[in-house]
């Protein structure tokens, strides 16, 4: 287990002072300007080796993203934009940053600006989290008083400007692009890619998009030096990663932990274990709504980072461990989740828009088992329609909690299908 | 994707009050010029503060402060679903059925909003107090079941939890919100296994160091990439 000193968010239950005292008593802004000097092109080199890959689910690294920015200013402004539109379901780790530990946020959006050469930042939180972003905009409120932000952002000669922009509800604009135009007040509609961000983003500028965790960490790394990180977790899985361990376990929680701990031992640790002890497991979904549900045959073993995850044909996404007991019913709880996708598709691609409602109309029946054999074959080719077939990975979101089920619970859907049969025969049998 | 359309009785007209036009003025004003579009969702949300949901007559204000065509406004205020286009009751309930809410008993959340308030999902009672709507992940996960009631979580909820703060807010009152149970934010009930220590600032990598090891790794990069190939 991770050791106290080696946390990053060390008031992740709120139980010190959020405000700007408590967090510099925690080592934040502390030698800020150090860091600036140190220039942009060392800090993007520290954050690449550092080996941190985006914590809002694709896993991309980091400091790759910020390497694509233009390296000089034109008239077009460069724009950095935190993702706070945290709402994959399970998820929650955001929320606690963004309300106990603001000044991580706000400091890491100052470097990771300087370092990207923006002189401006929007941070787009959802709109549900009122009181987080009270909390952040008195964060941001108090750095600029303090001259920690500004027009000579500690000291270091650097204009930065930070604004809260508060979104109103939709999933959809948890993705970078649908959040940049959610930001020039319009429907969240995802862009096709070319042209990324880091060309044409916000307001046709180059702009990056990264996840809270992302930017709130970075001031640490950069702090502690890339290796303390790097020297966390596996190879190409590197450093420390909040978890959200939510559904049947006996004590649900956030934790930041090593990446790479085997799912077991993180739930066992910090959840106080599965509910009824782990042989009542029965699957769980280890990163997020969108990634596929595994069976308690793969959790006894797998570990939780992006690359033992994806080997069994599942994902780190954003870590959100939802977990199973053998008491659920599991087409069910995959039929929920086809609701939701279906009620936030965008309805820009249409393999998106109408396929969520035919997974979620089939899942619907499939609960109840009012089908046929062959339909499970049906539904698993819709999800294949629905994959890589739209602007954006909302589709693929919608398509692989489905494809996990059929893939290790076909043969509860094709009891339950007999099962439906059998007793409609007896039903008539009886008339 | 949800359908939703504005609401049939309208009222005849909209304007901010005071308090909002300077909030109004302030939103605008964290945005480029010329790109005020950028405000129409946090003053719809003004709107709705206002009047409790999203009238025709606030679309077409809307449209006139920020110099949009009405319909973009429109494409806005139905496109997420915060926005209430029609009105909701006094006291707006959500209760969040995402899986981990449900995995947690959120339907025995919703059976007590039955008892106690008679209404169920999208309903709202006779006398216009109360409504109750769905909420899709309120993003508490590990605080399940979670409801919202205007802009607060009331977290780690049961049957019995919930009927006591639907009670409660059926008087008048106006409890704490946060976790009914007591728990620190997110963290695992009982006693802590992580952050037991006080936290203490990091150490600090030595920089001068590391510039030093940054400028050579550079400068060897470089004297290799101008070296003529062997």
């Amino acid at each position: 287990m991770l050791a106290d000193k080696d946390r990053i968010f060390t008031n992740l239950y709120g139980r010190h002072d959020w405000r700007l005292a408590g967090a510099r008593a925690r080592g934040d802004w502390d030698g800020t300007k150090e860091i600036l000097d140190m220039g942009p092109d060392w800090i993007v080199d520290e954050m690449k080796r550092s080996g941190l890959r985006g914590r809002g689910g694709a896993g991309f690294p980091t400091g790759l993203k910020w390497s694509f920015m233009p390296k000089t200013e034109s008239d077009r402004p460069h724009y950095l934009v935190v993702n706070a539109d945290e709402g994959e379901p399970g998820t929650c780790k955001d929320r606690d940053m963004l309300r106990f530990d603001p000044h991580k946020l706000v400091e890491g959006c100052l470097i990771a600006s300087f370092a990207m050469r923006a002189h401006a930042c929007y941070i787009y939180i959802r709109g549900e989290f009122y009181n987080e972003a009270s909390n952040l905009q008195a964060a941001i409120d108090e750095a600029y008083a303090a001259g920690l932000i500004g027009d000579n952002a500690c000291g270091s000669g650097w204009k930065f400007d930070l604004y809260l922009h508060r979104g109103a509800g939709a999933y959809i604009c948890g993705e970078e692009t649908a959040l940049i135009e959610s930001l020039e007040g319009k429907k969240g509609q995802p862009r096709l890619k070319p042209p990324f961000p880091a060309v044409v983003g916000l307001y046709g500028c180059p702009t990056t998009v990264n996840n809270v965790e992302s930017i709130a960490v970075a001031p640490t790394i950069l702090r502690r030096g890339a290796a303390w990180f790097a020297g966390i977790g596996r190879p190409n899985n590197t450093g420390t990663k909040v978890f959200c361990i939510s559904g049947n376990v006996n004590k649900p929680c956030n934790v930041e932990d090593a990446m790479s701990i085997p799912l077991k031992e993180l739930i066992e640790k910090h959840a106080g274990g599965v509910r009824g002890g782990w042989d009542n497991l029965q699957a769980i979904i280890p990163g997020g709504a969108s990634v596929p549900v595994i069976p308690k045959s793969i959790c006894d073993t797998v570990l939780m980072d992006f690359d033992s995850l994806r080997d069994v044909k599942s994902g780190l996404g954003t870590a959100a461990v939802m977990v199973m007991d053998k008491s659920v019913d599991i087409v069910a709880c995959i039929s929920r989740l086809s609701t939701f996708y279906k009620h936030e598709s965008c309805g820009q691609c249409t393999p998106c828009r109408e396929g969520t409602g035919w997974l979620a109309r089939v899942m619907k029946r499939m609960v109840k088992g009012e089908a046929t054999l062959g339909e499970i074959d049906t539904l698993e080719q819709v999800t294949y329609q629905i994959e890589g077939h739209t602007i954006c990975a909302l589709g693929d979101a919608a398509a692989w909690p489905v494809q996990g089920l059929i893939r290790h619970f076909r043969p509860e859907l094709e009891r339950r299908i007999r099962d439906y049969r059998d007793a409609k025969v007896s039903e008539r049998a009886a008339a | 994707m949800s359908t939703r359309a504005l609401a049939k009785d309208q009222p005849a007209s909209f304007a901010f009050n005071a308090e909002m036009m300077a909030q109004s003025k302030r939103i605008i004003a964290k945005y480029p010029s010329g790109r005020q579009a950028s405000a129409v969702i946090p003053l719809l949300d003004l709107a709705q503060r206002q009047e409790g949901w999203v009238t025709r007559p606030a679309i077409e204000e809307i449209s006139k402060i920020l110099d949009m065509a009405p319909m973009r406004v429109l494409e806005v205020a139905t496109f997420y679903t915060m926005f209430n286009l029609a009105p909701v009751g006094k006291t707006h309930v959500q209760i969040c059925t995402s899986v981990s809410c449900w995995l947690r008993g959120s339907n025995e959340v919703v059976r007590a909003c039955k008892e106690r308030l008679g209404i169920g999902m999208g309903q709202a009672t006779p006398d216009g107090l109360f409504s109750v709507g769905e909420l899709e992940c309120a993003g508490a996960c590990v605080n399940a079941p979670v409801i919202q009631v205007g802009d607060h979580y009331y977290e780690d909820l049961d049957f019995a939890s919930a009927g006591k703060l639907l009670d409660a807010l059926k008087r008048g009152e106006n409890p704490a919100c946060g976790s009914v149970t007591g728990r620190d934010g997110s963290a695992p009930a009982g006693s802590a296994v992580t952050l037991t220590e006080k936290p203490t600032p990091p150490p600090k990598q030595d920089f001068a160091a590391a510039k030093t090891a940054f400028e050579k790794a550079k400068a060897d990069a470089a004297a290799k990439a101008a070296a003529p190939k062997a």
